[in-house]
């Protein structure tokens, strides 16, 4: 058997195995480096993976060698690729850049600990990712959900315990729904297995628990994913914890636990329920229309810059979500490239605000007022990403709103209601990262007693982020570009996955 | 010698420039040589488009395909002709106005200056040159970024907040209505790519064609049709040869060259014509001439009148590409030059007294001329190409438009012209009246002429005002290519 047929179990290997290796290994330095080239070998294991499914279509690795449906299938299509890209992307463009930003956040003796847990946060989302197993799911989500946890508890004040605690108790609420409703198919179908679920479903006749499956399930995963109104966790948990953390978050968690939502819904039952179809638009459109208007209302009068983008992520959640509630080719594949532009554009910008915290007191607004001036490459590519954001032609941004209006215009005058939410939530991202961009270019900055010392380091530093931290930055900045300009990898990918996920449609 | 592309050179050289200009801000003279060798360069190689465009060809060039057959594309046709040819040459007359303005007014910031302005004129060219909406809207949504830091450039809250105003304004109009209008488009006709027909002809009709055609009006902010006209007057912040930038040679004239570009080449003007629900584009653009007109004779300060003169002026533009007929399209296409000659003469003028005489009011302006003879001779032309007097370029114009009006018997659009021409006389003159003939204040600063850098352009510009009343067959013949196939 050649190594590439083993690319699938390597993907989550590699990591849960370096997890215990960093825990291990003495001296931060030493477990950073080792954290990292696990995460980069995982994002070449994913490049490699995208590869094979754009040749093949679909692999399948039996685990153990033992056969679907008795064994655990792992079961890769372009959807599995598009969400490990962006996983292991995050993952190593935020641990390639994030050695300052977390030595400051981190006290030495703590980091190789902190670095172990992010191997196993890494593990558990490649693993959801990868896994055609509905039981398999719920333990990796576990994985990733506690070392999540971990990573979060690490922020740098105390405030981050409470942030801590409200994640974990809705995160645990949110697991349990999702194991109740696995459960009750379990029970009925007598399968694990996805693909084997949706054949075995067909049979079955009394459709109450699968009915009450599907409502746990869904509720459950939006709850993971910071559905609006289940979304108040989340800009607690992403303002504590520590910045790099953050970036890798931000990039990847939310949309691994909406791919969950989707791919459950739309192999086993979406062809099994009759009507499920209208159910399933009925309950999410509303719910990401009232996201998407929220969260960039709350964006828009925000002080706190890790706060504001925290809002504007649950507005961006509502987006994904909108395309994928249309529940046709154009939707979904509207949402997929924005679960991969968003990533990119998210990430980056909270990249920078780690760049930011190294030299500023702290992330208000007005603690950022005229860094234009002593940080003009960061600030600048805060600019690119920005743009992205708002979905300026030129960005990856401004395709996949693209991609979202056209589906949009398509649902007649439902879609209407979806066009008219997604402009002016677009004007309200204008508005949110303007404010941004005013204080940096235009804001007097504060003085404060250590301004001295903050002058100082401005001297020595020439105030600029990190050398890597930089490069992180402006690498993401310029994928923003690149894939605004050339989105056919994006859009091609997403499509195949858009197209996979509607073949289950009866 | 490689041969490229010219119209990709056309776009790069800027680009180029605005990098050489960032690494030599610290030598002044140099910095500013390269501002106007690649001014000079980039005029030539648009102007080498010229001939074959006259001569019925539309070089093309594909940059890049997107996803679907959405692509980045360039076409030249004989409208961008026009305006990219008109940008162009226009900017070398701006760079040598800037260098005076700048050095003579001790701004600061001097080279994101240069920088912006260079890559603001790429983007505008990139406006012209646009093969589809798609194109357009990218240069589009470039040139207002590029052109923001020009309007905030003091940096002071007043500024900030009026380039805010700018800027949503701006942006907020493309966002929010322009993008939905090309999407619109995109899946009602399957394409973005101009046609001379018009690409939605035979796909759309009733009143979505009005619906459509608002979205892409109030869309197009830069075409200041009321009430998307406010980002003009807060824009007057801006140093004068950014004003200049916005009112003459890139801006504005991006506004309604789109306008008038949509209404020809997505629209067409035969199918637009037969729709009675877009008639409704011809009554907004008259109000906007007249009510401008009304507010701009009520301001006290120069610039802010000569930015409601731009909002009345431009309006010209739409009102004459919406009377549909052959005469007024081509009388559209010619005005965008002849306001532009006279607009940036008079912005220059503006700046030129400000600059020499620190005055921003229309009151202190009595008696001026005999100090800035120069400067006041060239306002004065200029303000006589807006009213619309003979030799001056805004008489050919005004004659088109008023030829196309009442060849569809559109007494609306007549008495609008008539109207409005009265009250730009009675906004023009008595400035122009004091100016010569005033007496001056008492106790005023002495002071002659502005420097010579501004001297020359202004002059320049005033003598292609008058230039354009003589020599404009060449514009004429251009722009009857669009209107060829016409009945």
């Amino acid at each position: 058997m050649s190594l590439t047929s083993q690319l699938p179990a390597l993907q989550i290997v590699v990591p849960m195995l370096t997890a215990p290796m960093v825990m291990l290994l003495r001296g931060a330095s030493l477990a950073w480096a080792a954290a990292t080239a696990a995460s980069v070998m995982a994002f070449f294991i994913s490049i490699a993976l995208t590869l094979g499914v754009r040749d093949a279509g679909v692999l399948t690795y039996a685990m153990g060698g033992w056969p679907a449906p008795f064994g655990i299938e792992l079961r890769i299509d372009a959807f599995n690729v598009l969400l490990l890209l962006i996983t292991t992307g995050a993952s190593s463009v935020a641990l390639l850049s994030g050695r300052f930003s977390l030595a400051r956040d981190l006290p030495e003796d703590r980091q190789p600990l902190f670095y172990a847990a992010w191997m196993v946060a890494l593990t558990g989302l490649s693993g959801i990712a990868v896994t055609g197993d509905a039981f398999n799911v719920f333990v990796f989500m576990e994985i990733s959900s506690l070392a999540g946890y971990i990573l979060v508890a690490a922020g740098p004040d105390r405030r981050a315990l409470t942030a801590t605690i409200k994640y974990l108790v809705m995160g645990t609420i949110g697991a349990t729904f999702y194991l109740i409703g696995v459960g009750l198919v379990y029970m009925m179908t007598g399968t694990l297995n996805f693909a084997d679920m949706e054949v075995r479903l067909a049979e079955v006749t009394d459709r109450t628990p699968i009915l009450l499956a599907a409502g746990f399930i869904t509720v459950g995963l939006a709850l993971k994913a910071a559905v609006f109104p289940l979304h108040f966790w989340l800009p607690n948990a992403y303002h504590h914890a520590p910045h790099m953390v953050t970036a890798f978050m931000a990039a990847c968690t939310t949309k691994v636990a909406l791919y969950v939502l989707l791919r459950f819904d739309f192999v086993v039952f979406q062809g099994n329920l009759a009507g499920h179809m209208s159910q399933y638009a009925g309950f999410l459109a509303p719910l990401a229309i009232l996201g998407i208007l929220v969260g960039s209302a709350v964006a828009v009068v925000e002080g706190h810059l890790k706060k504001l983008l925290a809002y504007s992520s649950v507005a961006q959640i509502g987006y994904i979500l909108l395309g994928a509630s249309f529940g046709d080719l154009a939707g979904l594949s509207a949402a997929f490239t924005h679960m991969f532009n968003h990533a990119l554009a998210k990430g980056g910008l909270f990249l920078v605000l780690a760049a930011f915290a190294l030299r500023t007191r702290g992330l208000g607004l007005r603690d950022v007022a005229g860094l234009a001036h002593r940080m003009p490459l960061t600030c600048a590519a805060l600019l690119i990403l920005g743009a992205s954001l708002v979905g300026i032609p030129g960005t990856a941004g401004f395709i996949s709103k693209w991609l979202l209006l056209s589906a949009a215009f398509q649902q007649g005058p439902l879609g209407i209601v979806a066009v008219v939410v997604v402009v002016l939530s677009s004007l309200a991202a204008v508005v949110y990262v303007w404010k941004i961009v005013e204080q940096l270019y235009f804001g007097e900055p504060v003085e404060s007693p250590d301004q001295a010392t903050i002058n100082s380091q401005a001297a020595s530093f020439k105030s600029e982020a990190p050398a890597m931290l930089l490069l992180g930055i402006w690498v993401v900045a310029l994928a923003n570009i690149y894939f605004g300009l050339f989105p056919g990898f994006t859009v091609s990918l997403s499509e195949s996955a858009a197209a996979g996920l509607m073949s289950h449609l009866p | 010698m490689i041969a490229v592309n010219p119209i990709l050179l056309s776009m790069l050289l800027p680009l180029v420039g605005a990098l050489l200009i960032s690494m030599t801000g610290r030598w002044p003279n140099l910095r500013e040589s390269i501002t106007l060798i690649t001014a000079v360069t980039v005029a030539v190689v648009v102007w080498s488009l010229v001939p074959e465009v006259m001569a019925g060809g539309r070089p093309e060039l594909q940059v890049v395909q997107l996803f679907g057959d959405l692509q980045i594309a360039f076409t030249v046709e004989p409208l961008g002709m026009l305006f990219g040819a008109l940008a162009a040459t226009l900017w070398i007359v701006n760079s040598i106005y800037s260098i005076g303005y700048m050095r003579g007014n001790n701004e600061k910031k001097q080279t994101r200056f240069y920088v912006c302005f260079a890559i603001a004129i790429a983007a505008a060219l990139g406006v012209a040159f646009a093969g589809n909406l798609l194109t357009l809207f990218l240069c589009y949504e470039i040139l207002t970024l590029s052109t923001y830091p020009l309007v905030s450039h003091k940096g002071d809250r007043a500024t900030v907040a009026s380039a805010r105003v700018y800027l949503g304004i701006l942006l907020g109009t493309s966002i929010g209505l322009l993008l939905p209008a090309i999407i619109w488009t995109y899946l009602v006709a399957g394409t973005l790519t101009f046609n001379p027909e018009g690409i939605l002809a035979g796909h759309i009709n009733g009143p979505a064609v009005g619906l459509l055609l608002a979205l892409f009006v109030f869309g197009v902010g830069k075409a200041a049709v009321m009430p998307v006209h406010k980002w003009l007057p807060a824009a007057m912040v801006a140093p004068t040869p950014v004003s200049a930038l916005l009112h003459a040679v890139a801006v504005v004239k991006a506004g309604v060259f789109t306008i008038t570009k949509v209404i020809i080449y997505v629209f067409g003007v035969d199918n637009l014509f037969s729709e009675p629900s877009s008639g409704w584009l011809m009554y907004a653009a008259a109000f906007t001439i007249i009510a401008a007109s009304v507010v701009a004779l009520r301001q006290q300060n120069l610039k802010r009148m000569l930015a409601y003169s731009t909002i009345g002026q431009l309006s010209y533009v739409i009102m004459a590409a919406a009377l549909l007929k052959p005469l007024s399209e081509i009388g559209a296409a010619v005005h965008i030059v002849a306001h532009a000659f006279g607009k940036i003469t008079l912005f220059f003028a503006a700046g030129a007294i400000y600059t020499a005489a620190k005055k921003t009011e229309l009151s202190q302006l009595s008696g001026i001329g005999a100090r800035m003879p120069w400067t006041m001779a060239a306002f004065t032309i200029g303000a006589l190409s807006m009213i619309g007097v003979p030799p001056t370029g805004g008489f050919v114009s005004k004659w088109f438009i008023l030829a196309g009006a009442f060849e569809s018997d559109n007494y609306v659009a007549i008495f609008t012209i008539i109207t409005s021409t009265a009250l730009n006389a009675a906004y023009f003159l008595p400035i122009i009246f004091a100016a010569w003939f005033g007496r001056e204040a008492q106790g005023g600063k002495d002071h002659g002429e502005a420097p010579w850098p501004m001297v020359l352009a202004l002059s320049l510009t005033a003598l292609a005002t008058l230039g354009f009343f003589f020599f404009n067959q060449p514009v004429l013949d251009l722009e009857s290519q669009l209107v060829s196939q016409l009945p």
